[in-house]
C-alpha cells in the first residue's frame, strides 16, 4: 500500500527566460512516473530552496542558460545545507562549459548535463542516483 | 521527537515530510495525525474550483497576498492531475504563486490527484489538517481544473469559490447540475475580456432562479482580473461576509457535524475494507471465491454474505 513516488523540483534560477529545456525535462520526468513540481522562470535560490523543502522533493533539477551557473548553483547548494536539507540531490543542466563542471561538482552539484544529452540518460541518472526517502 | 511533535514545534521540514508520508499512505502517518488532531479545527478553509485555465492559481496568488497584508498565516494546497499512463504529474500551480515561497508566513504544497476523481487527492483533508495544526489562519485549497461534476471540494472547505471565465457557454450551462450548485461565491475572472458582463449577468440570473430561503446565504457574482489584482479586496470582503454568516447562523456547526460524520464513515469504510480484504486474501478465501465465480457455482452476493458471516459483525 505504501509506496514512495519520486518528487522532483524543476526550476530556472536567475534572469534567463528560456524554459524550453526545463519543460522538456519536466515532461520526460512526468512520463517516467515522477511527480514534478515546476516552479517556472526567474527564481531566486531562496525561492527554489523554500519550495523544495515545502514540497519535500528528493531532487532539485535546475536548468540554466544564462552563464551565471557558477554563482547560482553553489548558492542553491549552500542554502539547502543551511536549511538542513543537504540530503536533497541537486543536479543541473544547460549551457555550461566543460571546464566549469569539476568546480560545480566540488561545490556539491551532483551532476551537470550539457546540450545534446538525451532525456533517457537524464531520467536514468535520476533513477540510479536519487532514492526517495525511506 | 516524533514528526507530529516537530510539526507542533514549528518545524517546516517535519511538516513537509509528514505530508509526504500521508500522500504515500504510510501507516506511520496515521499515528502522527492522531497526535495532531486535537490541534486542528482552527483554520478557515477556502476552496477554489473552476475549469482549467480559469485563473485559479493566479487568484490564489492574489488571495495569499491579501491575507498576508492582514498578517494572517496562509497555507495552500494546490492539486493538479496525475497522468493515467505513467503515474507521473506536472504540478505547475506554484508557478503563479512562487513569489510567496520565501515568505515564512506562507506554506504551499502541491499534490497530484493520484487517480482520485472528485477534483482533490485522497490526502487533501489530512494535509489540510497538518497545515491547521501548524497554525495557519487561512488554508486555501485549489482543486484540479474541473469540468461539471467534480464537487468534493464542498466537503472540505468552509467557503467554496467557483471561478469562471467569459465565453464558456450559454445560460443553459449555468443551470445544469454540478459545480454551479456548490459555490458560496462566484467569480468571473479575466473580467477585462469580452463577454464578462454577460457571463456575470447569466450567473446572477441562474442564482436568482433558486427560491430564496430567508435564512440562507445568497451567493453573489464578483468580477476579478487575477493578474492585475482587480477586484481582490472585494473578494476577500465577500469571504469574510460568508465566514461571518456561517458562524452567526449556526451553519458552521452543521457543516462541521456533517463533515465529521463523512470523515468518520469514509475512514471506517476504508479500514473495514482493508481489514476484511486483507484477511480473506491471506486466508485464501478470496482465491476460492474467484474460482467459484469462474464456474458460476458461487455468486458474488452469497460470497460477501459468507465473508461477513465469518467476521465479528454479523
Amino acid at each position: 500500500m505504501a509506496e514512495r513516488r519520486l518528487r522532483v523540483l524543476v526550476g530556472k534560477p536567475g534572469l534567463d527566460g528560456h524554459d524550453r529545456g526545463a519543460k522538456i525535462i519536466a515532461r520526460a520526468f512526468r512520463d517516467a512516473g515522477f511527480e514534478v513540481i515546476y516552479t517556472g522562470l526567474h527564481q531566486t535560490p531562496e525561492q527554489i530552496v523554500s519550495a523544495a523543502i515545502q514540497e519535500d522533493v528528493d531532487c532539485v533539477a535546475l536548468s540554466i542558460l544564462s552563464g551565471a551557473h557558477n554563482t547560482l548553483l553553489p548558492s542553491v547548494k549552500e542554502l539547502l545545507v543551511e536549511k538542513g536539507a543537504a540530503d536533497i540531490v541537486l543536479m543541473a543542466g544547460g549551457v555550461i562549459p566543460e571546464d566549469d563542471i569539476p568546480g560545480l561538482k566540488k561545490a556539491g552539484i551532483s551532476e551537470v548535463f550539457t546540450p545534446g544529452t538525451s532525456t533517457e540518460t537524464i531520467v536514468e541518472w535520476v533513477r540510479t542516483n536519487v532514492t526517495p526517502r525511506a | 521527537m516524533t514528526l507530529a511533535e516537530r510539526v507542533l514545534d514549528g518545524d517546516i521540514r517535519a511538516a513537509a515530510r509528514l505530508m509526504r508520508d500521508i500522500d504515500d499512505r504510510f501507516k506511520s502517518a496515521t499515528d502522527e495525525l492522531k497526535t495532531l488532531y486535537p490541534h486542528t479545527g482552527n483554520a478557515y478553509i477556502l476552496g477554489i474550483t473552476g475549469p482549467p485555465g480559469a485563473g485559479k492559481s493566479t487568484l490564489v496568488d492574489q488571495i495569499i497576498a491579501a491575507y498576508r497584508k492582514k498578517d494572517l498565516l496562509v497555507g495552500v494546497v494546490a492539486i493538479d492531475p496525475t497522468s493515467p499512463f505513467s503515474g507521473g504529474a506536472i504540478l505547475g500551480d506554484r508557478i503563479r504563486m512562487n513569489r510567496h515561497a520565501d515568505d515564512a508566513g506562507v506554506f504551499i504544497r502541491s499534490l497530484a490527484t493520484r487517480g482520485c476523481l472528485g477534483g482533490l487527492s485522497r490526502s487533501t483533508m489530512d494535509v489540510v489538517n497538518v497545515m491547521d495544526a501548524m497554525g495557519m489562519d487561512v488554508i486555501v485549497v485549489e482543486t484540479v481544473g474541473v469540468g461539471q461534476d467534480e464537487v468534493d471540494i464542498v466537503s472540505t472547505a468552509h467557503t467554496t469559490v467557483v471561478v469562471m471565465v467569459p465565453g464558456m457557454g450559454d445560460d443553459i450551462q449555468a443551470i445544469k447540475a454540478g459545480i454551479l450548485e456548490i459555490g458560496d461565491v462566484f467569480v468571473v475572472n479575466k473580467a477585462d475580456r469580452d463577454g464578462a458582463d454577460r457571463t456575470a449577468r447569466e450567473l446572477t440570473a441562474m442564482l436568482e432562479m433558486k427560491h430564496p430561503e430567508p435564512e440562507a446565504w445568497q451567493p453573489h457574482v464578483l468580477k476579478t482580473e487575477g493578474c492585475r489584482g482587480v477586484g481582490i479586496d472585494e473578494l476577500i470582503e465577500e469571504f469574510t461576509a460568508h465566514h461571518t454568516w456561517l458562524k452567526e447562523s449556526g451553519a458552521l456547526q452543521r457543516l462541521i457535524e456533517e463533515r465529521n460524520a463523512k470523515i468518520f464513515t469514509d475512514t471506517l469504510r476504508q479500514e473495514l475494507f482493508d481489514t476484511v480484504f486483507g484477511a480473506i486474501s491471506d486466508s485464501g478465501m478470496y482465491r476460492q471465491i474467484l474460482n467459484g465465480m469462474r464456474d458460476r457455482s458461487l455468486d458474488p452476493y452469497t460470497a460477501v454474505e459468507e465473508v461477513l458471516a465469518g467476521s465479528a459483525f454479523s
